[in-house]
Parts: C-alpha cells; structure tokens; sequence
C-alpha cells in the first residue's frame, strides 16, 4: 500500500490556509517564470465570485454572444450575400451561420482565400423544438492566421448538406459519424454509410428524441444473440 | 497547400472495392483480434502479392456512446468519462474537458492548479509515449524496449497513484482546479523521476536510433506528406514528423504552458522512423516542461470558487488541448441548465487514423504493422 504524503494533513485543510509554505517549494524559485507578474492578477480573478450564491453564474460569466463584424465577414457577406447568415463572437470564439446549401463552397473560399486550410471537426447538435433541428457545425482552423473560425447551418430532417470531402479529405468519417448518429446526409459525400455503429442499426443514437435507454433490440438479438442487456 | 478542385476524392478513404480482384489479389482481414491493433481495429487489405494496393478501417467496436451518456449526467458528473477514453492518457483528457468547462463558465483555475496540472500533464505525455514506445517496438520485433519503457511509466504511474490514488484512470483535475494539494514529496519525486529519465531517454535509444534492423523496418514506411496531413486534419507527432510545426501548447496555449520554454520537435520526411523521432524528442522536452515547472509551483489556491452547481450561461465553446496523441478538442453546448446540452469530443486517434489508409498504400503486409504503431491510436477514443 502507498501511504499517501500528506496523510497527517486534516482532510478538508484548504491550501491557501497553510501556515508555514513547504519548504521544498521556496518562493525563491518563483522568479524563474518569465512573468511572475501575472499570478497576482489572475489570482484575483477566480477569486471574485466568492461571495456569489453557490450556483449562480460566476460575476465574470462570459456575456451573451455579440454580434460579429470583422472583414472575415465582411468579405464573405460581400462574396456570397445572403448564404452568409448572422456572425456573432461567443465565449471570445467566432461563430458565422451560412447557408446549409452553399456549405460547399463557401468552405472553399475559407480555405483557398481566407487561409483556413484545417477542418478541425464536423459535428452536429439536435434542437428537436425547432423547424430545421439540425445544427451542423464545421469547426475551421487556420495555421498560417493561428485564428478559429466556426461555420453552423441549421440543417431540416431530409434535408441534405453538400459534403466537403473535396474541400478538407479529413471530413471523411467526420460527415460518416454525422451521418451516423444524427442521420444527416452530405450530398456528395463518396461513402456515406455508418462508421461507429453496426451497417444494419436502426436510429440515429445522438438525436435527442433516441433515449439513452433506446437500443436497437432487434439487431442485438440477431447478431450477438441475448436480451438487451438494458 | 492548394490541392484546388482537383483534391475531389483523394485520401478518401472509401469502401475498398472487393467484388473484382486481380490476379494475384486477396483480401485479407487484420483484426478485430489482432495484437498489433491496439485493442479492437479490423483493416481490410487488398493486397497483391505482400503489396497493399487498397485498405478500409473498420472502426467502432468499443462504441459506447460517450457522447450521448454526457448529455444525461452534470458537468462533474461527466468528468469521470472522459479518463475512458485515450485511456492511457487519462490525465490529458481529464485536463481537456476541465478547462473546456470552465471557459464555458467564464472561470480560470487559479495559478498553482495550473501549473500542477501541466506538470502532470507532461508527465502523462512521457508515459503515453512510453507505452506507445514499447508497444511499437515490440509490433515490429524489438522485444527489449517494452521492458525498460514499462519500468520508468511505472514511476509515473506511482506518482499518479500518489497524487490523486489512481494509475490509469486518474479523474486527477475537477472543474475549477484541482481536488487535491499536491502530497509533501511531490516536487521531489517529479525531480527525481526527470533527472533520472534524461538518460534512461539515451538508452532507449540505443537500442534503436541507429538499429540497422530498425531502421530497415520504419525508414520510408507509411509516408505522409504535410499537405496530405494538413487536409486530413492530423495532428500532433504525426503532422509534425511531416514537417509542419505546429503544436496547440504553442499556438494557443492554455494551462501554464505560456510561462516554460520548451522546443516543438518536428522532422521532414513523414515517415515511420520520423514518428518515432519526433516522439523520443518529445519526451525530451515533455521533462524539460516538468523540471522548469516543478521548480517554482505559485502558492496559493487550488480550486476557484465556482460553486457546487454548475450551470454555464447558454452558448458554446470549443476548447483543445496538445494531446500526447495530437489536438484533443471538446465542443460543449450549454442550455443554461446543470447538464450539458451536447458533448462533442474531438478525438487526435480518429484524425490520424484516417490517415493510415493513405500511408499504407504501396507498402508490405509486415509495414501495416509498423504504421498502425506509428500513428499511436487508442481505440477507446477513436470509437468512444
């Protein structure tokens, strides 16, 4: 057995109430970091909401999403109109609807003129209430601008996206898991059947209306031959 | 960089078509049981001869649905999870969606939790990429890395159990910081460990650096050209052994990472052999991270004060860390309630698995082999 170093310790002792600091981590050693200027700023920030009622959003909760108009959007407003819906920055992260239609081609543009040469991920996100439910979210990455650029469409049932597997290769199994567990399908898209789930699975597990309890029991009694294990 | 149009259907990789086969041509299944898989990945080969002329990844069997189970339980609640799947570099995973959350919340972890947190972290990446290191030599026939490699992640691993009392699956960080304060020998045993291990990294490789053997075996297999990587969204030592430098705790650093000065390894020729340079040389700095880091650990708290029930304002973030695999990125959407609306794990294994098929093809059955170890997957998180 381990005995654990700070066992005379009393268990619920916070760190900030020591008395005497451990010797093995001097201050002296602090002026080693390039700038040990900052600690006493960013300390001081986590520390606000202290007197905040537990469970309440902390004082410096990040405002709600602002509208965003920088010349990225500019440019892409000028170049593709009305496919370009509303920009907004949302936790410092800059988010642009467009037009599910002319995904395509506008992820071009964002990779050959705007420098975003790395789909980063491509997922999705079920809003059952709503007309078109879908959120299909491209999530775009430039290197040489070192900047994060996030493309949502709102997405209907039946409705189908055009793929970028010609834009970035990398979307490949993305838009296969998409498919996948969300049933989205990506016109165009070379293979578009299921990658995480068995080939003869029925729903898609991800929409919000498939309980987690849900499973395909058919497919679970013909291939691996028990009850659910639910 | 600009492939054009004409990028339409290259490194798809596509359903391998098996109804028409040439002469010389078979089929040949690799997995789901097969040891040099890594847990359960099935490969269709087409093969000609020992050639590999096509291949298809057959991925999903230890599908758990992790994504769905994070939308019925609490931000915390969750946090066990994600351990489960890079499961062996839980440590960094638990990191990931610790800070993913709390910038979701718009709180920071306070200095000394930050610091703690990178320090583990790196030492994560070192037994990541030594259990990768042994595993990959022992694939191709070095039997004797395995053993030493094992005996210094041990170290690691007691250091873990030390800390937080796990090895494997840590839940090391909570949202806001950290649980624990570090134990009273901590810096000296994270000291100790690193200044040993320098050496240790030597006699790794001298057992295979310059092995004739091995380099015969990873020298030129399962190429992957920078462009190839970039389009196919590769990260981590697989994008820089093809010579892109680019590494998330430089470019967009989180944690404490802004305060060290390390190096981002990175080689030209994308291959094997360059892997695994690019991984050795990461240890390298991974321990150069921790001595600078464990030297000077800020006092103070460590756990901010966000409450106990979480609820982030509704929006969304996106959040990635430096993976020992590669760009471990969380999408997290918020309606303003405790759990959290949807979970999106950006998995490095699932990126980098997709690559295989453009590095296998041309090369011999026993490269397969090679490659799948070079690309360091962990099947647990590429089918979640």
């Amino acid at each position: 057995m381990v005995k654990r170093g700070n066992d005379e310790d009393p268990p619920d002792k916070r760190p900030g109430e020591e008395g005497a600091p451990d010797a093995s981590r001097g201050a002296s050693n602090v002026l080693q970091f390039p700038t040990p200027q900052k600690e006493p700023e960013a300390e001081a920030e986590p520390a606000k909401p202290a007197r905040r009622v537990p469970g309440s959003a902390p004082r410096e909760a990040p405002p709600a999403p602002v509208p965003l108009d920088n010349e990225l959007v500019q440019r892409l407003r000028e170049r593709f109109g009305d496919a370009i819906g509303e920009a907004t920055i949302d936790r410092k992260q800059a988010i642009v609807l467009v037009e599910g239609g002319r995904v395509r081609e506008i992820a071009l543009a964002c990779r050959d003129d705007e420098k975003f040469e790395m789909l980063v991920d491509l997922t999705a996100v079920d809003w059952p209430k709503r007309g078109r439910r879908f959120d299909v979210v491209w999530n775009l990455y430039s290197m040489t601008k070192n900047e994060r650029l996030r493309l949502k469409a709102h997405v209907a049932v039946g409705e189908s996206v055009p793929s970028v597997t010609s834009v970035w290769a990398g979307a490949d199994w993305l838009e296969r898991e998409c498919f996948d567990l969300f049933g989205i399908v990506f016109e165009g898209h070379p293979d578009l059947r299921r990658i995480l789930l068995p080939e003869e699975w029925q729903g898609h597990p991800l929409r919000k209306d498939y309980d987690i309890l849900k499973q395909d029991t058919e497919w679970v009694r013909a291939h691996l031959g028990i009850e659910s294990g639910q | 960089m600009n492939a054009g149009q004409e990028a339409a259907g290259f490194g798809t990789a596509h359903g391998i078509d098996t109804t028409v086969l040439g002469e010389n041509e078979i089929i040949l299944n690799m997995g789901p049981q097969h040891p040099s898989t890594h847990g359960v990945l099935r490969i269709k080969l087409r093969l000609d001869g020992e050639r590999v002329v096509d291949s298809e990844c057959i991925i999903g069997y230890l599908h758990r649905g992790v994504e769905k189970i994070a939308e019925h339980r609490s931000y915390p609640q969750f946090a066990p999870y994600v351990d489960r799947m890079d499961y062996v570099a839980a440590v960094s995973n638990g990191l990931g969606y610790c800070e993913a959350v709390e910038k979701l919340l718009g709180a920071e972890a306070p200095p000394r939790a930050r610091v703690v947190r990178t320090i583990l972290a790196e030492l994560q990446r070192i037994a990541s990429h030594l259990l990768w290191l042994g595993t990959h030599a022992l694939d191709i026939g070095a039997l004797t890395p395995i053993f030493y490699a094992m005996r210094e992640r041990e170290e690691i691993l007691k250091i873990f159990e030390k800390y937080c009392g796990a090895r494997l699956t840590t839940h090391a960080f909570r949202i806001g910081g950290l649980q624990y304060e570090t134990y009273d020998t901590f810096e000296r045993d994270v000291k100790r460990f690193c200044e040993d291990f320098a050496q240790k990294i030597d006699q790794y490789e001298t057992l295979l650096t310059e092995n004739r053997i091995w380099i015969g075996r990873t020298k030129g297999v399962g190429v992957l050209s920078a462009d190839d990587a970039i389009a196919l969204g590769v990260t981590g030592p697989v994008l820089r052994a093809s010579g892109v430098e680019w590494d998330v705790r430089k470019a967009l650093p989180y944690a404490a990472y802004d305060r060290y000065q390390f190096e981002v390894p990175t080689r030209e020729s994308g291959d094997t052999y360059d892997r695994y340079l690019v991984r050795i040389a990461e240890m390298r700095q991974a321990r150069l991270i921790c001595l600078q880091a464990v030297d000077g650990i800020p006092e103070g708290a460590i756990m901010a004060r966000i409450g106990k029930v979480l609820k982030p304002p509704p929006g969304e973030v996106y959040h990635s860390i430096e993976g020992p695999k590669g760009e471990l990125g969380y999408y997290i959407v918020s309606d303003g309630t405790i759990q959290p609306y949807r979970v999106r794990v950006r998995p490095p294994s699932f990126f980098n698995l997709q690559a295989f098929h453009r590095m296998a093809r041309g090369a011999m059955v026993a490269d397969v082999v090679a490659i799948i170890g070079s690309i360091d997957i962990v099947l647990g998180e590429v089918d979640r």
